[in-house]
């Protein structure tokens, strides 16, 4: 098999706390937030990779360090067979974009929708400069707003429809790996479906490999190949999506998965899936740092931190808990399919 | 059928702006038996949340009461202006919101913020609130309760500080609750564990709930009655299963066929197509036809009211028969 | 590249149609009063060799000191000069002063106010430390020392409100910079590989801008009043040249007799200031993106 378009090992993000001057220089008291703690991952070309978790857990945080944004700590990124240096050029940008969750603050107001989109195509060379115009115009056909739009401001959009805009503007760059972060939460129910069936046409048509953040499950079902569930800065479970539903391994991931609320009354169990808050990621737990909110902690999870290995499962699928190994007591997921 | 506790009736509601007229609730009806818990769904802006602010009289600015009645346990609130609306606020009825951090004060700590209640509306002594404080955030499980008194509202999690709203809301024992979209702004875990909370309170108090939600799952599991808002209008009620089962309204439908379910998997979500139409127009036609599949010539001859059908159900359309069999047909829950 | 598939559904563009500035400003009844006001003081200024019916600095010292009268409108001075052609030919160099005054900091203000707000750090350290100590001092204070030691003269009010004027520029680009730059459309110009000065000039810029626009009409005033304030102390314009403020203290000695030689000029001036004040209010309407 050949080496995966993205693959990360060891990914750290830290986040100096108070680093007022007499504290760097004393460097003793300096508190650390470690958004991202040693997170390992994969993206083969083509797939769509999940990656959950509760707010706060370091998602987003990986997601902009993957596309450039943020400079992380520590840790190597490949990508397409090469690592990546700390700062990276224009060209190496252009083949990663980002697709922001707020619609309403991740376009600039004062640019219509022909100067957000033809900046890009002119300074990126994407195509030569009397082809701009029109290359504009295929973008928005891609994603379903017709050629009226281009002279429009981000403020005459609906939330939805900026959120086309925000796709467009992505993929005018025509990246390799495109970073969703959380791109319909912000969505009302009705349009969530439209963008999330856009996304899932593009990928199609274009071959387009996605990091896909979110924090519903259910959304990220029905969007993704394979996920990877985030707990405090680390990925604790990863596996191909049907295996991640129907045979969890990690105590936080079978705890998400009842979490969530059921459209069917009465499925919904009705014990506490996951209890308490997640702890500060300003001071994670020594140990498994679940073991906190974990139903099956014993002695040996304060002691040791597990490490992502694949037990007895399926291939691919790896999970970071002690006792992965041992049947699974929550509820087993059985779902019915239709066409 | 015993006595409503709450009881809406033609409730419209009118903002007015330099554009225009905006009818953000026209007509809305529903009646809420003690200790019931009803349910109220619809996309942003279809007049949901205006709807029970409308019942506490707590219209942003421009708003207000156009016509119709609140009645709660008999009593007229809006006939009753301030002075009514004052003796329920906080005390028989009460409110939660969906962003903690800024319906709470920033700058009292918790503590004293859920004993104001009791000191204000029941006339405790400061000792004896104090007490009722800290038996309340017990009773919503806050760990640690005795330190937390003294925290402010930025030092808690979100999920804390929900706990701490329904605290608040719980001190001057209502009967009544309204919640306005209580979780949307929680992680599902914390959102799972505020859910249990409202249902084990609402089974152990006996306190009457309305849930102004957009996520039909969350309605599922905290609701027996539904009524669902389209366009400043409610479209559709009934009970929770009966309405999920088998949805009368092509709305309805449409909702519970665009979000991806836990239980019934499906290949390709369907959306509804369009968009809300803008409340400052006046309609002579079915508001939802311009984005239904079931719509027919008959839709855009008027508009269709609200009317009764088996089950205790009403519906406002024209051709629920078709919905109702395309919904069988393809049931959007799974068969328990 | 293809149209994508079927299941995309093409929402209708949202109807309400873009109001540019071309078409809101004449409903912005503050803006159209202050553009009227300004407007007005600015054509008596530019015609004031046109219109003044006399030479404001011939001095008729048969007719000292006269009240208003159908020959000179606003009586003569204790020289013998016009008031009203004065007047108007010290409109030309107030307003003239003011605004070119506003431009200097404004430039200044912004650029450092970009830097500070958008790198941060040793820059913005830098940039706000200095900015402190000008503004430990009082305004006026630090302008009339300024002169003082400078020397009277046109180019030396430039030098010193400009030392003064551009840290409030500074503050205000600065503030909003720092509220802008965590906007996700500026991450996405920065994850699309831009450079700074790009993202700056491009993406910051137009956003932020309006802020010290609204607040430069306020600072036209504020050097209108210093420039009026040094002409009265004898550190401004020199005469003979008329400007407001040497008018108001020559005819400060006058005041019981001949309340005129004073007040018209004050008057002049509080009336820039309210078109100013009312341009400014209309401009922060008009300019608000929503």
């Amino acid at each position: 098999m050949s080496e995966p378009l993205l693959k990360v090992r060891d990914l750290r993000m830290e986040f100096p706390l108070n680093a007022t001057l007499a504290r760097r220089l004393r460097r003793s008291d300096l508190e650390v937030l470690r958004a991202v703690d040693g997170v390992d991952l994969e993206i083969e070309r083509g797939e769509v990779l999940g990656l959950v978790g509760e707010s706060g857990c370091g998602k987003s945080t990986l997601g902009r360090c993957l596309v450039g944004l943020y400079e992380p700590t520590a840790g190597e990124i490949r990508f397409d067979g090469a690592t990546l240096p700390a700062r990276r050029d224009k060209a190496t940008r252009r083949r990663m974009q980002m697709v922001f969750q707020d619609p309403y603050s991740s376009l600039n107001p004062r640019m219509t929708v022909r100067q957000t989109l033809g900046e890009l195509l002119r300074v990126h060379h994407v195509v030569p400069r009397n082809q701009v115009d029109a290359r504009c115009k295929e973008l928005l056909d891609l994603v379903g707003l017709g050629p009226r739009s281009l002279d429009a401001y981000p403020r005459q959009f609906s939330g939805g429809q900026r959120q086309r805009v925000s796709i467009a503007r992505a993929l005018a760059l025509e990246p390799d790996l495109l970073v969703a972060d959380e791109p319909v939460s912000a969505l009302d129910v009705s349009v969530q479906a439209t963008v999330l069936n856009l996304l899932d046409s593009l990928r199609e048509l274009l071959g387009l490999t996605i990091l896909f953040i979110a924090h519903n499950m259910a959304v990220v079902r029905h969007v993704c190949d394979r996920v990877s569930v985030m707990y405090l800065g680390r990925i604790v479970e990863t596996a191909r999506t049907p295996d991640l539903f129907a045979d969890p391994r990690h105590p936080y991931t079978r705890g998400l998965l009842s979490a969530v609320p059921r459209l069917t009354p009465g499925r919904a169990s009705t014990a506490v899936a996951v209890i308490g808050d997640p702890p500060s990621p300003i001071d994670i737990p020594a140990g498994c740092r679940f073991r906190s909110r974990c139903p099956i902690a014993q002695e040996i999870c304060a002691e040791a931190d597990p490490r992502l290995e694949r037990h007895d499962a399926q291939p691919g699928h790896e999970a970071a808990c002690h006792f992965a190994d041992e049947h699974s007591p929550g509820p087993v997921h059985h779902a019915e399919t239709r066409a | 059928m015993s006595e409503p506790l709450l009881e809406v009736r033609d409730l419209s509601v009118e903002i007015t702006l330099s554009r225009g007229t905006i009818h953000a609730v026209d007509g809305v009806s529903f009646a809420l038996e003690p200790g019931a818990a009803m349910g109220l769904v619809g996309e942003s802006g279809c007049g949901k949340s205006m709807t029970l602010r409308a019942i506490l009289g707590l219209l942003p600015r421009p708003g207000r009461i156009t016509a119709g009645q609140v009645l709660f346990n008999g009593k007229d609130l809006v006939k009753g202006g301030q002075r009514g609306l004052r003796e329920v606020r906080g005390g028989s009825i009460s409110m939660i919101f969906q962003e903690p951090m800024t319906a709470l004060n920033p700058v009292m700590r918790v503590g004293d913020q859920i004993a104001e209640g009791p000191r204000y509306h029941l006339g405790w002594s400061r000792s004896a609130a104090r007490d009722r404080a800290l038996e309340l955030m017990r009773m919503v499980g806050i760990p640690d309760p005795r330190r937390r008194m003294r925290a402010y509202p930025h030092e808690l999690s979100g999920g804390l500080r929900q706990r701490v709203m329904i605290a608040i809301a719980l001190s001057s024992e209502p009967q009544l609750i309204l919640c306005d979209e209580p979780t949307t702004a929680l992680d599902v875990t914390i959102q799972d564990q505020i859910l249990k909370l409202l249902q084990a309170l609402r089974r152990d108090l006996g306190v009457a709930i309305v849930f102004v939600t957009h996520d039909l799952a969350v309605i599922a599991q905290t609701c027996e009655t539904l009524a669902v808002m389209y366009a400043g209008r409610v479209v559709e009620t009934g009970r929770v299963e009966q309405m999920f089962r088998e949805p009368h309204h092509p709305y309805t439908l449409g909702l519970l066929r665009s979000v991806p379910d836990f239980d019934v998997v499906r290949d390709s979500l369907e959306a509804i197509p369009g968009m809300p139409p803008d409340l400052a127009s006046t309609f002579t036609a079915c508001r939802f036809a311009p984005r239904c599949q079931f719509a027919q010539d008959d839709c855009l001859a008027g508009e269709v009211n609200l009317r009764e059908i088996d089950g205790g159900r009403s519906v406002a359309c024209l051709h629920d028969d078709a919905c109702a069999a395309a919904a069988s047909a393809d049931p959007v829950i799974a068969r328990v | 590249m293809a149209t994508a598939a079927a299941p995309i559904v093409t929402e209708p563009l949202v109807v309400e149609r873009h109001r540019g500035f071309r078409e809101r400003w004449y409903r912005t009844p503050s803006f159209v009063a202050g553009l009227v006001i300004i407007g007005t003081m600015l054509t008596l200024a530019v015609l004031a060799p046109v219109i003044a019916p006399y030479d404001p600095n011939h001095q008729d010292l048969t007719q000292l000191l006269q009240g208003p009268s159908s020959q000179h409108w606003l009586g003569t001075d204790n020289l013998g000069r016009d008031v009203w052609s004065r007047m108007l030919y010290a409109a030309r160099v107030d307003l003239q002063v003011a605004f070119l005054a506003v431009c200097f900091p404004f430039i200044i203000g912004t650029v450092l106010g970009c830097i500070s707000g958008f790198y941060g750090g040793w820059a913005d350290t830098g940039v706000m430390r200095f900015v402190d100590v000008v503004v430990a001092f009082p305004f006026y204070v630090l302008i009339i020392a300024l002169v003082f030691v400078l020397g009277p003269g046109t180019r030396n009010i430039y030098i010193a409100i400009t030392l003064v004027g551009w840290v409030s520029y500074a503050r205000i680009l600065r503030g909003e910079i720092l509220v802008a730059k965590r906007q996700e459309y500026v991450l996405a110009a920065r994850g699309a590989g831009f450079g700074d000065a790009r993202i700056v000039m491009r993406h910051l810029l137009p956003n932020v801008i309006t802020q010290a626009i609204v607040f430069a009409m306020s600072d036209i005033v504020l050097d209108l009043l210093a420039i009026v304030t040094l002409g009265y102390l004898g550190l401004g314009i020199q005469p003979p040249t008329a400007d407001w403020g040497t008018m108001i203290a020559d005819g400060e000695q006058f005041l019981t007799t001949h309340w005129q030689l004073s007040t018209f000029p004050g008057v002049a001036v509080v009336i820039v200031g309210l078109g100013l004040s009312l341009l400014g209010d209309g401009l922060a309407d008009l300019l608000r993106p929503e």
